[in-house]
């Protein structure tokens, strides 16, 4: 009994965070716009009893799924935002994997505080850090100054409002959650595998590549998911640091959502893209246990 | 903003400490009041002011129609408005709370009552026109001395935006106001519904936005006064305040604002209270305040936008009433347009095609 209630607990959450609010977006996806307060039709009006219920579902309809396939902004939207999570997935890999072997090298006593260094920008404003990029490479930004100065280019770099700064922000932001995982795989790492495997002839690069990196693969796993996922969806740092040409899935369901004040289309184009990162995730999670299954 | 978080601040303080203070939350425009205002109101009222600001309309849609927003006041523009009140975002005014409603300017009312019907609904806060800001020494330089600044064809034509995109153009991000004036461009009618006239705006847009820097609505009042950019398409009163900053910066930058000659469009921003506002009494009170002479032209002499109050006009400092740009002559008025709501399926049109012209997708 103790224990159904205790494995009752994660499904409970997931009931209620998850489900719930999938469940509602999937409803408006299903309904028309309405000039009303909420503007869609129909919705559900319990105090009916059971006749509103069944007026309420006979109401329903998959026009705004068919929608979506009458346009080709949509799926070149989800295309781009594919892209765009992959290549910043793959550099933020890059970029996080000697960040976290350096840390799990470092000596002891220095990992607190190497620690606290990757979590600190998390104490300010995410929004506010993603917006302190747009001073640095804005065309009078830092970064164009310094490198003006210093004579390595005359003409200042077009960075801003382009899909690299894009890349940057997406890199800069969620680097963390790519750290993060790598590090906890590497810290657990024995030493004298190491060891053996130089005894046995291995130079150090070698040793990295077959030892190393393979115990690695957990965590490189865990933080590319971790990065490709929030990605994908991602809205703010488009909106902020990208140009009117860069063209994500986030965006489009802004223009459905405000513009067009179309919340059964916004509601459509949600649950697709909810179904696309489904199998990311379904991949994910069947690694995960045949990794369990391995290690019993 | 500062001044929104620390009057949020003092409202979440007393709240906690008298939960029985009476409280009225205004949602307006940002940078759109002289600060000083709010203060004076809480002083002469001793109603606490909740004070938070949006940027677009389409935010403030989206609020309302998803209900139960917590706002006693908020400031749509008419076009959107008209759309909201239809459907049943608005209360109806009690006009009997608002003895000062005498001030209001019948020029003004009528126009907003082609949105809201007798003013049933809202009073105007401001208005003003959609049109050219223009870095007049940049624009020279580029285009020579006859650059026609007061006319679409400097953003419409690409011969001008292929040389004007060397010192920078920005277009407001805001199809509602841009696809108009391409119509009026165009000679055809800036409120047309009409599918195949509003196809004729895409290859017209598509030809300039290469030499569009950035589709933004509100950026340019920065880059203009910093001669980043030589022209924005943008609103009245931005403009002036950039060209007010330029003047203050002393930095050789000269800004001017020029409704264009083909007909420009007209907006306003009507102050509102919610169906469901949690204090309509104290809303009223913030409304009738508004409406005072010397307050409203307060407001203005800050922001730099024309107000639909007349009697406060005597109040108003020299370079706001006496610059036709805030507060055009007559005739100027006559060659302005206003814009209905368009119907969803309009705007759905409309904003695919912004999507198009912007993205080249």
């Amino acid at each position: 009994m103790k224990r159904l209630a205790l494995i009752s607990v994660p499904y409970l959450w997931l009931l209620a965070l998850f489900l719930v609010p999938f469940l509602i977006v999937l409803k408006i996806s299903l309904s028309d716009t309405a000039l009303s307060i909420p503007p869609y039709t129909p919705t559900l009006d319990l105090s009916e009893g059971w006749a509103g219920v069944k007026e309420w579902w006979a109401g329903l309809d998959m026009e705004n799924f068919w929608w979506l396939t009458s346009d080709d902004l949509y799926w070149k939207a989800y295309l781009s935002s594919l892209k765009i999570a992959i290549i910043s997935t793959i550099l933020t890999l890059l970029v996080g994997y000697p960040i976290a072997y350096g840390m799990s090298r470092a000596p002891d006593e220095w990992r607190p505080t190497l620690m606290m260094l990757i979590i600190l920008p998390f104490w300010t404003s995410f929004l506010i850090r993603v917006y302190s990029w747009k001073a640095i490479l804005s065309n009078e930004g830092l970064l164009n100054q310094l490198l003006m100065n210093l004579g390595i280019i005359q003409e200042p770099l077009i960075i801003l409002n382009t899909n690299v700064a894009v890349y940057i922000g997406i890199v800069y932001t969620y680097l963390p959650f790519m750290v993060l995982p790598i590090y906890s795989a590497l810290e657990r790492l024995d030493e004298s595998l190491l060891e053996a495997a130089e005894d046995l002839g291995c130079s150090r690069f070698t040793a990295f590549w077959l030892v190393t990196f393979p115990l690695s693969k957990q965590g490189i796993i865990a933080g590319s998911f971790l990065v490709f996922i929030p990605a994908m969806g991602e809205f703010v740092i488009p909106a902020l640091l990208g140009g009117s040409k860069t063209l994500m899935i986030g965006k489009v369901l802004w223009e459905e959502f405000f513009s067009n004040r179309d919340w059964p289309v916004a509601s459509a184009v949600a649950v697709i893209l909810l179904l696309l990162l489904i199998i990311p995730i379904v991949l994910f999670q069947r690694n995960e246990e045949k990794q369990r299954e391995a290690e019993k | 903003m500062k001044k929104t978080w620390v009057t949020l601040g003092v409202a979440l303080a007393m709240g906690a400490t008298a939960a029985t203070a009476e409280e009225v939350r205004v949602y307006n425009w940002s940078d759109y009041i002289d600060e000083d205002l709010l203060a004076k109101f809480e002083e002469e009222t001793g109603i606490d002011l909740v004070y938070d600001v949006f940027d677009s309309n389409e935010v403030l849609e989206t609020k309302m129609l998803a209900g139960g927003s917590g706002y006693d006041v908020v400031v749509p523009t008419a076009s959107f408005m008209e759309r909201q009140i239809t459907a049943g975002v608005f209360q109806t005014l009690d006009k009997s709370k608002l003895p000062n409603a005498g001030n209001l300017w019948d020029v003004i009312a009528e126009r907003t009552a082609q949105f809201d019907p007798d003013n049933a609904y809202s009073i105007n806060y401001m208005w003003g026109t959609t049109g050219l800001g223009v870095n007049v020494g940049k624009v020279k330089e580029v285009l020579g001395e006859d650059a026609p600044i007061d006319s679409l064809s400097l953003i419409f034509d690409p011969a001008n935006m292929e040389k004007l995109a060397t010192c920078g153009v920005h277009i407001l991000d805001a199809p509602d106001e841009v696809v108009p004036a391409a119509l009026t461009y165009l000679g055809e009618d800036p409120n047309s519904h009409d599918p195949d006239v509003l196809a004729k705006v895409e290859p017209l847009m598509s030809a300039i936005s290469p030499y569009v820097q950035k589709f933004h609505s509100s950026e340019y009042i920065n880059a203009l006064a910093n001669g980043d950019i030589c022209v924005a398409f943008g609103w009245s009163g931005d403009v002036l305040q950039a060209r007010d900053r330029a003047a203050e910066a002393d930095n050789g930058v000269e800004i001017a604002y020029n409704a264009p000659k083909e007909g420009a469009l007209m907006w306003f921003d009507q102050m509102a209270i919610p169906a469901d506002a949690p204090n309509p009494e104290g809303a009223h009170k913030f409304l009738n305040f508004m409406l005072d002479a010397q307050n409203m032209a307060a407001a203005s002499n800050y922001v730099y936008y024309a107000n639909g109050n007349k009697a406060s006009q005597e109040f108003l400092e020299e370079d706001v009433i006496g610059d036709p740009a805030i507060y055009p002559t007559e005739e100027a008025m006559a060659n302005t347009y206003v814009k209905a709501a368009y119907p969803s399926k309009v705007q759905r049109v409309v904003t695919r095609m912004w999507t198009a012209i912007k993205s080249g997708t």
